[in-house]
């Protein structure tokens, strides 16, 4: 008799993805759909979506969900986890989310320590509206307003944001990982897993930044969007842990009685 | 080596053709006719209970799937 060993997990709602043929917000949304089952917390998980591609998120994943204002995710998701303290929050967005506008508020969340899980899904474009240049786009990427390439004297240089909230001291866990392969799928359901047991430990701020294939916006197939993301935009985002202070024996002590850790 | 084999639902997939390119053995293709939707979906082109079958149930075309249209089933 053959076992099924595969199959759609049950936190995540019946409804058909509305995302462009080879996304990767679709494969995230499952990631987190089979955590949220492994780790049973489905009746006590609040999640906060984006704007963005992902603003629908609520359709398709099957827990409480609070809409929050465009960047504001981390700050309504402050607000739910003060309240709550016994509900576990995660915040999802993109890159035109926590990296352009909502910078400011995540930057002082992480650095207050704030107990969330932020799942940061980095495609380097602003995909619902078309793909224009994000603060996340590589030198050089052509996009729609930046027609001619990303160049830094005019454009800037791509916004590393998960490096500098690894410089903030309430951060406790942040790693880059994609969503390109069989083994990236395997390695980034472990970080957005570890992100969550790091909120449930009441340790501080976690964050997993996800390198996602854009196909229609980047005008490649998936299968090349996902070969450029693993040749060309992991030149500028390594993928790796970049901060696991989880083990540091004096973060809970530091925490209550406000003293610098040792890491 | 275990055998095993996927069931794809021609209505969810997108016609990505990512799960072709994970699929280590070369037993899934793009179909021609349309599905419901206007994609040409992915198809498994083995048989569920033929004995050369090569599928493993190795579960890499469904980790793969954005749309998780595969099921996969191990003997």
């Amino acid at each position: 008799m053959a076992k099924q060993v595969f199959t759609r997990p049950k936190a995540l709602k019946d409804n058909i993805f509305h995302y462009c043929p080879g996304c990767g917000h679709s494969i995230i949304h499952r990631l987190l759909a089979e955590v949220i089952d492994e780790l049973g917390i489905r009746d006590k998980t609040v999640g906060v979506p984006p704007a963005g591609c992902a603003v629908l998120a609520y359709n398709y994943i099957d827990v409480d969900m609070g809409e929050a204002p465009h960047g504001r995710a981390i700050a309504v998701a402050t607000g739910i986890k003060r309240t709550r303290p016994d509900l576990i929050v995660f915040t999802y967005q993109g890159d035109g989310d926590i990296a352009a506008i909502g910078t400011a508020e995540t930057i002082h969340a992480a650095n207050r320590g704030e107990r969330l899980s932020a799942i940061f899904v980095n495609n380097g474009v602003y995909g619902m509206t078309g793909g224009q240049m994000a603060p996340t786009t590589l030198l050089g990427q052509t996009t729609t307003t930046s027609p001619g390439g990303r160049l830094p004297l005019r454009d800037g240089f791509p916004l590393d944001l998960s490096q500098m909230l690894a410089v903030a001291d309430g951060s406790v866990y942040i790693e880059r990982t994609a969503v390109t392969s069989p083994k990236n799928i395997i390695k980034t359901k472990r970080a957005i897993k570890k992100a969550f047991q790091v909120q449930m430990d009441d340790l501080g701020f976690a964050l997993v930044e996800i390198l996602s294939q854009c196909p229609i916006n980047w005008k490649l197939s998936p299968v090349d969007a996902c070969k450029w993301v693993e040749e060309e935009v992991v030149k500028s985002y390594p993928l790796g842990v970049i901060k696991d202070t989880t083990q540091a024996q004096n973060r809970m002590d530091r925490m209550k009685r406000g003293k610098r850790a040792k890491t | 080596m275990k055998k095993g084999f996927i069931r794809i639902n021609s209505e969810l997939c997108k016609g990505g053709g990512l799960c072709i390119a994970a699929c280590p053995k070369g037993s899934i293709r793009i179909r021609n006719k349309l599905n419901i939707r206007g994609y040409h979906p992915a198809e498994y082109t083995e048989k569920e209970k033929s004995k050369n079958r090569k599928c493993t149930g190795c579960a890499l075309c469904a980790i793969i799937c954005p749309d998780i249209a595969i099921e996969v089933f191990r003997d």
